[in-house]
């Protein structure tokens, strides 16, 4: 791969990458999430004994994260790029490593090193060991075995990788400011910038993040979802209609999901104290417990057929 | 003899873990050995950042063997009995023997374990060892069930003698044990194959992996000085990081870079923490100007352009920090002067100290009122503690601690110096945290002390108040730092305040009383005497490290005025002192007898002894000598005691061990003359009295 020029080619070239390295190149979640993680190919699939491997481009939204579009290196919306594989492959270091070269970093030249850094996601109720990956003293990806997911020991172990896409093209192409980095090639006859395609919308989602989301509809919304969540779970497992085994884990999960963002939001909103922050944790914790369970008594997540 | 080479490779061991996974391992499996009969003469333990090292010397070749003989049932004991003698001992009934005992005749089995192969026990042990190893947080990974610290990769485990190497047979988890190893992840990548620990340690070298971490410190630190010399600087000492980042690296690589200009104004704390925290980089100071102006960094290879392109690469990482702090930096800046801190102190009211004690907005008032009070005591001006209490968290909310909040405090005493407010104000700001620890400096600027007391006893009283007291090795708020803080605020400035009776914690509960609404917990009654004995017993054991015995202090503990912390520690003190003299020892003796004695009377008599005595019954010159001495020294005590001069009073009751002793080798204190027995008996009470005056005698062992 010649050495990328802007940010898609990194996006491409990651994904040409794992795609020959076997994975599925999935496509993003339909919903907003606040990581990559998020995406029922990583949360749910994570789960129970099947093998499964995938690698998906996920926009991601922080509401707090949000800088008007002013920030070199800051956005409310932010892209990652997750890889996840069960079992974890024993090469899964010189794997990741192979990416690094195929986006342009040069091991020749470079300093990589492997930073431990814990993972832990009080929301999902899951945890692993694994490193920050160093490229010359800056983390460009997240390194993690996952151990627990929704209160469940992972058995096999999944092997994830996060790269957050920007603050990495932005090195790989050698940009400190995020917003002037080239979307497309540069000699595209219609050349975009980072900022030419985000920064507009930064700047609308910013204020209203911040001020303008009415605060009871959110309030409203997370009891919605988390109600409508546990109502799915609740149903018994076989379809009364078609007499199958039906165990709606994922409907009921994009409920989680949609509490967990709701939640983002009314923290951006600035109305949700330290105490109470803790209590709508545990809240939509509780959620993808529940789900992680259901999602047990699926196929997928090796249920006897 | 041969020797031990031991090698788990895995992927990257958090360099916190290293030190003490090597020594475990050390620990583990010399101590399995050992215990199966395989001792050895030296032993080597070494960490990288992929491998923990276990180099064994001088091991025996087998283990030795072994004769045990044991004792059997009686001949013609039942078959299931000499069965089950057979099966425990492992033996067949024909190699029993028959012995004579004195009740009849008896099996004896002679029990012959041969040694073993020292592989065979080796491998045991290792896996054993390899099995249960002691990591602070372990993993699985892919589809298995073994659990280390990362995957682990391969094992390397051989016996090395004259004529070669032999690898010791084991596999766990479908590891299986070899004598490979890899060296430097990209400068030398693939097998090594080895025969024993120097070529281990020499082939390793020429896969740019040192081994020792000892060695890789030593070079960084070698190399990073020295570049610091050459440009007239030098590097910022911190050995928790050199270490850290000798766990960092097998092939240490150091490299110095400048820092931007634009951020050489940043305080140079901020320049530290940032470069330490968030890039494991060394600060390098100009001398002549104190100003942190360069970095060193180290990186885990060599490359073709020298280091240019990762020292370039890590420079932009350090600006993109740096911008941070500075942009953190002139904000706070501009909020401490145009603004005086006020909007960080009204921020204050939504940042949560405790869910059962309010807000950090409602401790500060706490703690400023109380920092009022005890301002006089401290010889501060309570204007000043409570104007420096009201700012000493308002940096909480800014923006640079809310990045760094190691730097509380620090942050605080810039901010309210840009604001105007006086020196010690601001400096109160930044040392109202300490001491944090048994070793950190304590505060002895009045305005400090009060706003640092001040901010202990708020914290000790509320929770206290809320019962949520340390238990066992359970402290998550701190409170035995606190009291520990307390205490050696008190005793290293010599401050005299009685805690219950001035009623300091309850001011500081009445304050949280008016501050939030209903607390549920113990009133101030219940927990005060409670929170004092805990005081007491960091007390003890803060004199117990000063060489103050348990019991003397127990002794002073049992005299009125024990809140008074400042008072009590000197009365230990005295009396450690007055005990460890001839004179003291003999007086607690005299003092014992006398108790003793006068306890067995008042027991016998049911009557207390205790005024009365008159000289005109004394019949003999010691008895007489021993009222001149009381007669003379009980004024001296007295006014020494008033005094609160410890060292006096103890001085002048030395002077009655002579006539106490005196008194007790030439006078039967129980005559038959019951007056004389009276009399003699309300004597020794006043030795009794005068003793129990200065300290609680009854307590001190001895």
């Amino acid at each position: 791969m010649a050495q990328p020029r802007c940010f898609q080619d990194i996006i491409l070239a990651l994904q040409k990458y794992w795609a020959d390295a076997g994975c599925a190149v999935l496509q993003p979640y339909d919903m907003e999430v606040g990581a990559g993680t998020f995406h029922p190919a990583t949360t749910l699939r994570a789960l129970g004994p099947t093998p499964w491997s995938a690698a998906y481009v996920q926009p991601s939204r922080r509401p707090t994260d949000g800088r008007y579009g002013d920030s070199p290196n800051r956005w409310q919306h932010y892209y990652q790029f997750q890889v996840i594989i069960k079992p974890s492959p024993p090469d899964l270091q010189e794997l990741y490593l192979g990416s690094l070269e195929a986006i342009g970093i040069n091991a020749e030249l470079h300093d990589i090193r492997f930073v431990e850094d814990d993972w832990e996601s009080p929301t999902l109720g899951a945890w692993g060991l694994g490193w920050e990956v160093w490229c010359d003293g800056m983390e460009v990806s997240q390194f993690t075995y996952f151990q627990q997911v929704g209160g469940h020991d992972c058995h096999p172990v999944s092997g994830e990788l996060t790269y957050g896409l920007e603050r990495l093209a932005m090195y790989v192409l050698g940009f400190d400011d995020g917003n002037a980095m080239p979307f497309n090639p540069p000699d595209a006859p219609i050349p975009l910038t980072y900022g030419d395609v985000f920064r507009e919308a930064e700047a609308q989602y910013a204020r209203w993040n911040f001020d303008t989301a009415d605060t009871a509809t959110l309030l409203q919304h997370f009891q919605d979802a988390e109600a409508e969540c546990a109502r799915i779970l609740d149903q018994p497992d076989t379809d009364p209609k078609t007499g199958r085994h039906i165990v709606m884990a994922q409907p009921a999960y994009d409920q989680a999901i949609k509490a967990s963002h709701v939640f983002n939001l009314l923290d951006a909103r600035g109305v949700i104290s330290v105490t109470e922050r803790q209590a709508f944790i545990g809240r939509v914790r509780a959620l993808t417990k529940m789900c992680a369970d259901a999602f047990l008594r699926t196929g997928a997540g090796g249920r006897a057929a | 003899m041969p020797d031990l080479l031991i090698e788990l490779f895995s992927e990257e061991i958090p360099a916190r873990m290293q030190k003490r996974a090597s020594e475990d391992l050390q620990r583990l499996v010399t101590d399995g050995l050992v215990e199966s009969g395989l001792t050895y003469a030296h032993a080597g333990a070494f960490a990288t950042p992929r491998r923990l090292t276990l180099a064994l010397e001088g091991l025996l070749d087998r283990s030795p063997d072994t004769v045990e003989e044991r004792k059997g049932p009686k001949v013609g004991a039942p078959d299931q009995a000499v069965d089950g003698f057979l099966r425990g001992a492992g033996v067949s009934r024909d190699d029993l023997e028959i012995r004579d005992d004195k009740k009849g005749q008896v099996y004896y089995a002679t029990i012959k374990r041969p040694g073993r192969a020292a592989a065979d026990i080796v491998a045991e042990v290792l896996e054993a060892t390899i099995r249960d190893f002691p990591w602070p947080k372990s993993m699985r990974w892919g589809a298995g069930g073994l659990r280390w610290v990362r995957p682990l990769h391969r094992i390397l485990c051989i016996l090395t003698r004259e004529d070669g190497a032999e690898i010791v047979p084991l596999t766990v988890d479908g590891i299986v044990a070899a004598d490979i190893t890899e060296g430097h992840r990209f400068m030398a990548p693939g097998e090594i194959r080895v025969t024993g620990f120097d070529d281990y340690v020499a082939k390793l070298k020429r896969a740019r992996v040192i081994l020792d971490p000892v060695e890789r410190a030593d070079a960084i630190w070698h190399d990073a000085t020295n570049a610091a010399f050459a440009n007239g600087l030098e590097v910022v000492e911190d050995a928790g990081l050199l270490q850290e980042v000798a766990g960092l690296v097998e092939w240490p690589v150091t490299l110095m870079g400048r820092i931007n200009d634009a951020y050489l104004g940043l305080p140079p704390e901020v320049l530290q923490t940032s470069m330490r925290e968030h890039q494991k980089f060394f600060s390098v100071r100009d001398p002549k100007t104190g100003q942190i102006v360069q970095f060193v960094t180290v990186a885990n290879r060599e490359t073709a352009d020298h280091g240019a392109t990762i020292l370039a690469g890590n420079q932009r990482v350090l600006s993109a920090r740096l911008a941070d702090g500075a942009f953190f930096w002139e904000n706070d800046l501009r909020v401490a002067r145009d603004a005086k801190m006020q909007p960080w102190i009204e921020n204050l009211a939504s940042v949560t100290f405790h869910a059962k004690l309010g807000s950090e907005a409602e401790r500060v008032a706490r703690i400023a009122a109380l920092a009022r009070e005890l301002a006089p005591a401290v010889g501060a001006d309570p204007d000043a503690a409570e104007q420096a209490a009201r700012l000493a968290k308002a940096d909480l909310t800014s923006e640079m601690v809310y990045e760094f909040p190691e730097l509380q405090g620090i942050m605080g005493r810039y901010y309210a110096l840009e604001a105007g407010f006086p020196a010690e104000v601001a400096d109160a700001v930044a040392e109202h945290y300490a001491p944090l620890g048994p070793s950190d400096t304590v505060p002895t600027a009045p305005v400090s002390v009060a706003v640092s007391l001040a901010e202990k006893i708020d914290k000790l009283t509320g929770f206290w108040a809320i019962d949520e007291k340390p238990t066992g090795s359970k402290d998550p708020f701190a409170l035995r730092r606190a009291a520990l803080g307390v205490i050696r605020l008190l005793l290293v400035n010599d401050i005299r305040i009685k805690l219950l009776e001035d009623r300091i914690f309850s001011k500081a509960d009445m304050l949280i009383a008016e501050n939030e609404d209903g607390i549920s917990g113990p009133n101030f009654d219940v927990y005060g005497p409670d929170l004092l004995a805990f005081l007491h017993d960091r007390l003890k054991v803060h004199l117990r490290d000063e060489g103050i015995r348990h019991d003397v202090i127990d002794a002073c503990l049992a005299m009125p005025g024990n809140d008074d912390l400042t008072l009590l520690v000197k009365r230990a003190r005295a009396l450690s002192d007055f005990l460890k003299t001839d004179d003291g020892e003999n007086l607690l003796q005299g003092f014992k007898r006398a108790n003793n004695i006068l306890a067995q009377a008042e027991e016998k008599d049911g009557v207390e002894y205790s005024y009365g005595a008159d000289v005109k019954y004394a019949d003999s010159d010691e008895e007489r000598a021993l009222f001149a001495a009381l007669d003379a020294e009980g004024p001296n005590i007295d006014a020494a005691m008033q005094a609160e001069d410890f060292g006096a009073a103890m001085a002048a009751l030395a002077k009655l061990r002579a006539p106490i002793d005196a008194f007790f080798e030439a006078v039967q204190v129980n005559s038959d003359v019951q007056i004389v027995r009276r009399n003699r008996l309300n004597l020794l009470n006043r030795i009794r009295q005068l003793c129990l005056d200065v300290a609680d005698l009854t307590r001190v062992d001895g």
